[in-house]
């Protein structure tokens, strides 16, 4: 713990530096001279040998999302964003992977020996498994996004923590809930299921049974290693593509059931609309540049790689495009790796500022054909004024527009 | 030599996978009890069906409301906590929607009410209301909005019969399915 107080304040302290990262480089060493040494960590300083830690010169960390504080007065967690600017592949950090609770929550403490997984409701054979029991069983590893459902740029947002760390990606590995399904045998009559976590509101969510049987997983594992306590340790169950709320945290209970169950999360999901229903269950086709994004600095003009992230609920990234026009000419990204189904891809273009003030953007099409639209898009689409006022109903999978000014700083395009 | 004699063994096995497929196929995981099972499950859906026997009226729920410390972050009238408000700033207001995300106004089911009790409250002592208690709890919860009178006693038998003003006044969620556009005829 020694050197964890001062991280935060240094993580204030150098955010500038950091976040116009644009301008490191040493100065080098005279002609035949050997370089200057660093200083040298002897033994361990934070745990470097037993479970690695970082450099103590990166000091990115999580923050927490709008207004609430994380811990709030009740000692309640509530929403964590992600710092995606410093993401630099497509797995977030366990350390780092966003979290958001129902309506804050205490962390449960659970102990993976006594914990179990129960399926039962319209099931031939209803089963219950320890964490054990499911490690025993075929397993899948994939790359997974989760979205949370309140992940939205605003005016007020500076960077793209504020406007897009509600998201994170990680590897998943787990058993798939349709091998757990097929071993219970479902019944005809079950079209729903509802899944309950430990945390002490249980968040529960009514899912249909056909995406149970699509691509649900039991994930234990997590980029690696278990899964951590705030992304549900031991078990999550994985939605692929769905609200970040359906990805229920210290699973463990599923109950097949033939209609919507109507339990508080689904409560929560109620809408007059079923147009904007439906756009706050699937996620929709959304990307982000995170280099440069808000609050750096390009330190003058030149060659930069942009870079973001592009992902889909629907399925894989098809095409990302970058404008660095203000959205008149679109050009074609290169990806980073392959784009997988309902996950973070990486894009990148090259670009050569010419020190203009500009504004650079950037939009994606997924493998069904669904296309990132544009706030003025949405509006037009919803017979409403593009103003300050508007609002994306449904979950926000708008383009994010960056500025940059003449002296290279980047600001939140909607401010 | 080999494919004479293969092909029917591997007839034969998968003949076996087929039989199995209506079968558990690993065997893995136990078979919990019913006392078990109904000792986990605390699902309530919108028949009711999974309610405990119990019973209690909003004047009982008054009581309870005060000496569980509901008040404490609810307010003691329901509104004025540092925890969501559980009573309408708009009562009269003839749209439900416009009357606030209230649950014992919003929620479709009187069911949703009870469920969330239940599994969710108070804060940090979940599972620890009787059945009573949270029978009564509903009913104080539904008569400071409105949707039934103080004197009714909401039981095992009639909590799933509450009219709920919401009614049917929501949208359904699209039927999903795997690899579809989120909403059809949706541009983007």
């Amino acid at each position: 713990m020694r050197e964890k107080r001062p991280a935060r304040r240094e993580f204030l302290r150098s955010g500038a530096a950091l976040a116009g990262g644009f301008t490191l480089g040493a100065a080098a060493p005279a002609l035949g001279q050997a370089p200057n040494q660093s200083p040298m960590i002897k033994g361990e300083r934070e745990g470097e040998i037993a479970y690695g830690a970082r450099s103590k010169y990166v000091t990115s960390v999580r923050i927490p999302h709008g207004s609430r504080p994380s811990p709030d007065n009740f000692g309640l967690t509530f929403h964590v964003a992600t710092p995606l600017q410093d993401q630099v592949g497509v797995i977030t950090p366990s350390s780092l992977h966003y979290f958001a609770t129902t309506r804050g929550a205490f962390l449960p403490d659970v102990d993976p020996k006594q914990h179990t997984l129960m399926i039962h409701g319209l099931v031939d054979r209803p089963l219950t498994f320890t964490v054990d029991d499911l490690k025993r069983l075929p397993s899948v590893t994939r790359l997974h996004f989760i979205e949370c459902a309140g992940n939205r740029s605003s005016r007020r947002a500076k960077t793209v923590q504020e406007t897009h760390g509600m998201a994170s990606n990680a590897e998943w590995t787990g058993v798939l809930l349709s091998t757990l399904l097929k071993e219970c045998g479902v019944k005809g009559s079950a079209k729903w299921f509802v899944a309950e976590g430990a945390e002490e509101v249980k968040g529960a969510s009514s899912m249909p049974i056909a995406k149970a049987m699509d691509d649900c997983l039991i994930a234990y594992g997590m980029n690696g290693e278990a899964v951590r306590p705030q992304n549900g340790f031991p078990l999550r169950l994985m939605v692929p593509g769905f609200e970040g709320i359906f990805h229920t945290k210290w699973l463990q209970r599923i109950k097949l059931v033939d209609q919507y169950y109507m339990n508080y999360n689904d409560f929560g999901h109620l809408d007059q609309d079923h147009k904007i229903a439906a756009l706050e269950y699937q996620i929709g086709p959304k990307s982000v540049i995170t280099r440069p994004s808000g609050d750096q600095r390009l330190p003058g003009k030149g060659f930069y790689e942009i870079s973001g992230f592009a992902w889909s609920g629907g399925g894989a990234i098809k095409q990302v495009e970058v404008s660095t026009d203000g959205g008149k000419k679109w050009n074609k990204a290169e990806f980073r790796g392959t784009p997988q189904r309902m996950a973070f891809c990486r894009f990148a273009y090259p670009w050569n500022w010419d020190g203009n003030e500009t504004e650079i953007m950037s939009r994606c099409v997924d493998e069904i054909g669904q296309a990132q639209p544009t706030r003025e898009q949405i509006a037009k689409y919803w017979n409403k004024t593009f103003d300050q006022t508007f609002s994306v109903p449904g979950l926000d999978n708008s383009v994010q527009p960056w500025k940059i000014a003449r002296d290279g700083s980047v600001t939140n395009g909607f401010a | 030599m080999g494919s004479r004699s293969v092909l029917p063994i591997a007839f034969a096995w998968l003949m076996g996978i087929s039989a199995l497929a209506q079968g558990p196929t690993y065997g893995i995981g136990r078979a919990p009890t019913t006392e078990e099972i109904r000792a986990r499950d605390i699902s309530i859906g919108p028949t009711g069906q999974e309610l405990p026997p119990g019973k209690g009226s909003a004047t009982e729920g008054a009581t309870v409301y005060r000496t569980k410390g509901c008040a404490g972050c609810h307010g003691a009238t329901g509104i004025g906590g540092t925890a969501p408000i559980l009573k309408s700033r708009t009562p009269t207001n003839p749209d439900v929607w416009a009357r606030g995300r209230i649950l014992a106004l919003r929620a479709p089911f009187a069911t949703t009410v009870w469920d969330y009790i239940n599994r969710g409250m108070p804060l940090n002592r979940e599972g620890t209301l009787t059945p009573d208690e949270v029978y009564a709890l509903t009913a104080f919860l539904l008569f400071i909005n409105g949707v039934i009178p103080e004197d009714q006693v909401l039981d095992q038998q009639n909590l799933a019969k509450v009219k709920m003003p919401l009614g049917d006044k929501y949208a359904s969620l699209p039927d999903w399915k795997p690899r579809t556009p989120r909403l059809k005829g949706y541009p983007y």
